[in-house]
């Protein structure tokens, strides 16, 4: 379990990676946390010519507040964003789903970006950007380009980054006066989930609801509260279920049926700031 | 811009339980290997290499992390801290190795340096966490010995002191 | 029970595991020069190797050697079997690949970096074969099979008949089958294996360090597949071992693939197992499919008893295999009063990875399906299940009991055990809880499990798989030797050394418990050494550490050992004290007078005159102060003609009882409240003995709801990675409630019985009866994931 070899650079500056990147496109990887690559690196299952490594930018490494949105550089790790003060207020649902990021230990390293331009379709943070309806900042020598998450993630670890880009940032946008809930079932405590629901309220009791795990990225629905069970049960008999190893599509929609609607509760009732 | 290319060995010089140390290394060398056999610090363990068991987890600038999921040139200049750092230089063991031996919180060792290291950082942002935040960031390393009942309760004691 | 031993004594172990100065196999210095290799295996279940192209490897910058098949089957013979069979194996794959992972090849190079660089340059055109997965399948005749040459994939079937099963099935009121299978897991050390190997070329000898565990019965069959004789197989074990529970005995044919490439290569040769490659090729225990049926009367009395266990032990039968088929043989029954039974054991071959030890080594296979079948039982016959248990459970004053395939239970009171843990452990409170959950319309069920857990196998028990004739002709095979030696130096400092590896089970504490004891020292005085070398430690084919031989064997030689040597210091104390040999006695450090303890003399001074004035020693008696402690029970007999076996030589007693929830979000069965009584006579560490119960569990735990190496039926193999082989984290482990019942065995001097398995024998079948009785159902599929509950809550809706 070593890696092929690769040649590695440590840029100075964000212009420097934006060149790299334009030369070396899709044999160039960008290692910001490598808590996804280097496992990917390490099974030999990837074979990039060129590291370049953005963990040391500072230019990358802060968190942005826009006023609407908060934007979130390529470096800043995950723990980082979970000790930001403002997080709580500002960002409810984030701080609600980094809990089930990883671990501690990765969460050290991992980015936010990172998990993002990853694109597992069971991670929390993709869901969770998906579901606010925020951007990816893309950054190439061409210029800057921002994409709805929406349009960014495109399916099973597949996004609409082209080869001269950078995830530079994403933006979420700020949610504090509307109840949010995110929940999710692994099988085990810091697994990806086989199933995460997140909710956010929006008006007239309207809950946009967001689910990973079900398809190849994270799927969205607006919901009538008090119909949650009925309609979250239609729409889990409308999707197959993505089937692997530690779960059958039918038990994925099982597990959807069931814990979407404790979601949607919890986000209408929920203290404005957030809560589980 | 530093650059290092394939094959390319170079040599990479860091700061190693506050030794200035350097060793040679190609860019895809882990940090792991490069603690292990680079520097002969070899009491940092290799469990998984995809960064799931925790083993391998030391401390760069205070933060911890999995060694096998870092390269040894992302460590270029940066204080790296292993499991033989904790001990006294006279072997006296510290609070939290001590209450691991009180509480028979290892049986074959070799994943209690990486569950040391994790909280020696974690501790140190929260001295005094609750058995529910133990348990979350113990949840980072898998321990096929003790049933982890062991660990939880060493930790915990540390954390009443 | 003394002044050291049975007390809470700290670890000896720990100082240097705790400060990172642990000396595990990849830690130790290797030789100027040495090579790392790396294994390329099969991606293929089954097929035929049509060629293998290694030029562009072998001219790699910086590779060694690329050695194949080929290089092996001409430098070495295949490894010795337990079956004699047409099946032969060597250490990488000859002609045929059987499993995904087989090794294939093997690359040695500057560095491990450049030896998986050049693995990916090797180029083989394989033939895929069809493959065959289900052992039920592979004993068809039209299944596809994995050694033609043996004509069947079944290998071996062997059926026992003790008592009358026929008339007590003729007699019973009721008859009641089912079927249960045990799937394929790991115990997955964290510390995978390693192997440095060195050829002496002048010598024709090989030096070997690796973290292997025993039984050293496999050094012969590693010796002669290297076409050496023993003392030209040096194998050394490493002081400390990242874990095992079994499964480092399987390290064997890499030893030989690695001896083989120091001998081509002409240099020392190290090899470091990775995660992968562990989880798809190291070990695995093996599956079985169980057939079982009881005689039943109206009362719940089990009179009469069939098995047909159908056991998997993928695509090669390793020595010691079948181990797990017959290791529990004469225990079979259990901890119940059953006689009239009838067995069948038969070992199949498929196409996965070959199985061989676990801890729990054939317990957790046989347990479920016993266990189940009680619970079905009571389920079938309207009764409580555990007045189903205790109406079968061997009575107190049958002890010495001797049971019907002739395994001799040393001591016990299982209902008293049960009785205390029904209180102690509260079961009403389990059966209120039990009632909430159902009342708010949750799915909770209680289930119970027990279990005669043995310890230090009978080495003769393995020949029990042949007939009794054949075994006439191969000559007896029994008992199971231990042995441990104690050493004083010139100034009176105490070693010990053992027949024993190290893998984490405090060993050293304990011996150092057991040898202070003896010797009026403090086990801070006792130094232990345990890192094993065969070419100068004693050792018989018995040494290593598996099926629970320490505390009913090593540590009865350690005290044996210690004993020797306290009579030697007396005697030679008597004639300074000017006392008679037997008042002198050993206390505080100090050898002296028991009528008059001021006449004394300081251990060390007494110890030192072997040394030191060897002439003031006691007539004839011989200076050295060495004592080994040789130990070999006589109870354990060989196989009678008529298939009864003593197979191991003390057995615990084991009740737990549990409560578990299906959550009804996630269908993840959760556990309640678990209590494991156990009864392993006298316990000679309290903290040690709770640290490998709560192990024990805790694996039992991931066996019962987690852990599965699982393919798909063409063979290949989903578990690859610890994001697919689900080790359960802190968080997924559950709190026991751990009870003590003693009843010290008569026949070890320390009374102490093994009691490192017991949970992983127990706690599959228990928490498995706690679904069935949560949810309603006969049929629950190890592990209980929640896409098998989920699918068992399906069908139970149709």
């Amino acid at each position: 379990m070593k890696p092929r070899p690769f040649d590695y650079v440590r840029p100075d500056t964000v212009e420097e990676v934006l060149e790299l990147l334009a030369e070396y496109g899709d044999d160039a990887r960008v290692l910001a946390g490598g808590q996804s690559l280097l496992p990917m690196l390490n099974l030999r299952l990837l074979e990039p010519s060129l590291l370049i490594d953005i963990s040391r930018l500072a230019a990358l490494d802060t968190i942005h507040d826009r006023g609407d949105a908060i934007e979130i550089g390529a470096a800043v790790t995950q723990n980082k964003l979970m000790s930001w003060a403002p997080l709580q207020q500002k960002l409810p649902l984030v701080a609600l789903a980094l809990n089930h990021v990883g671990h501690f230990q990765t969460r050290n390293k991992g980015t936010v970006c990172g998990s993002i331009a990853h694109a597992d379709p069971s991670a929390e943070l993709p869901l969770v950007l998906a579901l606010l309806g925020g951007e990816v900042v893309l950054q190439s020598r061409r210029g800057t380009f921002t994409l709805a998450a929406a349009d960014f993630h495109q399916d099973m670890l597949t996004t609409a980054r082209k080869a001269d880009e950078l995830v530079a940032a994403v933006r979420f946008p700020v949610v504090s006066r509307q109840g949010v809930a995110f929940q999710e079932v692994a099988r085990r405590h810091g697994d990806f989930a086989i199933i995460a629901v997140a909710a956010v309220m929006q008006d007239a009791g309207q809950a946009r609801v967001g689910v990973g795990g079900m398809a190849g990225r994270p799927l969205l629905r607006e919901i009538k509260v008090e119909r949650a069970a009925e309609a979250i049960g239609a729409w889990a008999d409308e999707l197959e279920g993505h089937e692997d190893l530690h779960a059958s599509g039918a038990l994925r929609r099982a597990i959807f049926k069931r814990l979407g609607p404790p979601v949607i509760a919890a986000a209408s009732t929920a203290k404005v700031g957030g809560t589980a | 811009m530093r650059r290092v290319n394939r094959n390319e060995r170079v040599r990479i010089a860091l700061t190693l339980n506050g030794r200035r140390l350097s060793a040679e290394a190609e860019p895809r060398m882990l940090l792991s290997d490069f603690l292990r056999h680079g520097l002969g610090a070899t009491g940092t363990h290799v469990g998984c290499e995809h960064g799931v068991c925790g083993s391998c987890t030391v401390l760069i600038d205070g933060v911890a992390q999995r060694s096998c999921l870092t390269l040894a040139v992302q460590a270029e200049g940066r204080e790296v801290r292993t499991v033989e750092s904790l001990a006294a230089p006279d072997g006296t063991l510290n609070p939290l190795q001590q209450a691991f031996r009180a509480n028979h919180a290892l049986q074959c060792g070799f994943c209690t340096p990486g569950i040391l290291m994790s909280f020696t950082d974690y501790l140190a942002r929260n001295p005094k966490p609750t058995i529910e935040q133990i348990r979350d960031v113990l949840s980072g390393h898998l321990c096929r010995c003790t049933g982890y009942a062991g660990i939880v309760a060493a930790i915990e004691e540390v954390a009443k002191r | 029970m003394g002044e050291q031993l049975g007390k809470p004594v700290l670890r000896k172990e720990d100082l240097a595991l705790l400060s990172g100065r642990g000396r595990y196999a990849d830690d130790l210095p290797v030789p100027v020069g040495t090579l790392h290799a790396h294994v390329l295996r099969s991606p293929h279940a089954h097929a035929e190797i049509v060629h293998i192209d290694t030029a562009k490897a072998a001219g790699h910058e910086g590779v060694w050697a690329v050695i194949t098949g080929e290089d092996v089957r001409r430098l070495s013979d295949p490894f010795m079997a337990v079956i004699k069979t047409p099946v032969t194996q060597y250490s990488l794959a000859v002609e045929r690949v059987r499993y995904v992972g087989e090794p294939v090849a093997l690359v040695v190079a500057e560095s491990r970096y450049i030896a998986e660089d050049a693995a990916e340059l090797i180029d083989i055109d394989y033939a895929p074969l069809d493959a065959v997965l289900d052992p039920v399948a592979a004993c068809d005749g039209a299944a596809p099979l994995l050694h033609p040459q043996a004509k069947t994939n079944e290998i071996s079937v062997r059926d026992f008949r003790y008592g009358d099963p026929d008339g007590a099935f003729a007699r019973a009121d009721h008859r009641i089958a089912m079927t249960v299978p045990f799937p394929r897991l790991s115990f997955t050390p964290i510390e995978c294996y390693v192997v440095v190997a060195q050829h002496n070329a002048a010598e024709g000898s090989y030096d070997v360090l690796a973290n292997f565990q025993g039984p050293f019965s496999m050094h012969p069959v590693m010796a002669r597949a290297l076409r050496v004789s023993g003392p030209k197989l040096r194998l050394r074990i490493p002081p400390d071992s990242g874990g095992s529970f079994g499964i480092k005995l399987s390290v064997f044919p890499y030893v030989v693939l690695i001896a083989l490439a120091a001998k081509i290569t002409g240099r020392p040769v190290k090899w470091v197992e990775d995660r992968i490659e562990h989880l798809v090729a190291a070990s695995s225990g093996p599956n079985r499919v169980t057939r079982i049926e009881a005689a039943v009367g109206n009362d719940g009395r089990v009179l009469g008893l069939r098995l047909d266990q159908l056991e998997d032990y993928g695509a090669f039968l390793r020595a010691p295999m079948p181990g797990p088929l017959y290791r529990m043989h004469g225990a079979v029954t259990g901890a119940y009063d059953i006689r009239d039974i009838a067995v069948r054991n038969r070992v199949v071959l498929t196409n996965k990875m070959p199985a061989s030890l676990i801890r729990g080594f054939g317990g957790p296979q046989l347990y479920l399906a016993l266990e189940r079948l009680m619970h079905r039982i009571a389920v079938e016959l309207k009764l409580d299940p555990l007045d189903v248990i205790k109406r079968n459970l061997i009575p107190a004053q049958k002890f010495p009991y001797r049971t019907a395939a002739g395994a001799l239970y040393d001591s016990g009171d299982y209902a008293r055990a049960v009785e205390i843990a029904i209180g102690q452990g509260r079961l009403d409170d389990l059966k209120r809880r039990r009632a909430a959950a159902r009342a708010a319309g949750r799915s909770y069920g209680i289930g119970f499990a027990v279990v005669v857990e043995p310890a230090m196998s009978n080495m003769g028990y393995l020949s029990t798989v042949m007939t009794a004739s054949a075994r006439e002709k191969a000559g007896p095979k029994n008992g199971a030797v231990s042995m441990a030696t104690v050493n004083i130096d010139p100034l009176g400092a105490v070693t010990v050394t053992a027949d024993v590896t190290v893998q984490g089970q405090s060993h050293e504490t304990v011996l150092a418990q057991i040898v202070a004891e003896e010797l009026g020292l403090t086990p801070d005085d006792i130094e232990v050494v345990l890192e094993m070398d065969t070419a100068k430690d004693q050792w018989s084919i018995a040494a290593g550490t598996y099926s629970s031989r320490f505390a009913s064997g090593t540590a009865v030689a350690a005290h044996k050992a210690a004993v020797q040597m306290r009579e030697k210091l007396k005697a030679i104390g008597a004639r300074q004290l000017n006392v008679l040999p037997e008042d002198v006695e050993l206390a505080q450090g100090k050898i002296r007078s028991r009528s008059n303890p001021d006449n004394a003399l300081p251990f060390g001074r007494v110890a030192g005159t072997s040394n030191w004035a060897p002439t003031l020693l006691p007539e004839g008696m011989a200076p050295a102060l060495s004592e080994t402690g040789v130990w070999t029970p006589p109870e354990l007999e060989p196989p009678s003609s008529d298939d009864r076996i003593n197979t191991s030589l003390t057995y615990g007693f084991i009740f737990d009882m549990c409560g578990v929830e299906i959550d009804p979000v996630s269908y993840q069965v959760r556990v309640d409240r678990y209590v494991s009584m156990h009864d392993a006579g006298r316990v000679m560490n309290p903290v040690v003995a709770a640290g490998q119960i709560r192990g024990a569990f805790a694996q039992g735990v991931a066996a019962a709801l987690y852990e599965e190496f699982s393919y798909n039926d063409e063979g290949a193999f989903l578990s690859g990675t610890f994001a697919d082989y689900l080790v359960p984290t802190v968080s997924e482990i559950p709190d026991v409630e751990i009870l003590h019942y003693e009843s010290p065995s008569p026949l070890t001097p320390l009374g102490a019985k093994g009691l490192a398995e017991g949970n992983c024998m127990s706690t599959p079948a228990c928490i498995a009866n706690a679904i069935a009785d949560a949810l309603g159902v006969d049929e629950v599929i190890l592990p209980a994931t929640p896409r098998r509950i989920h699918a068992l809550m399906e069908k139970a809706k149709q």
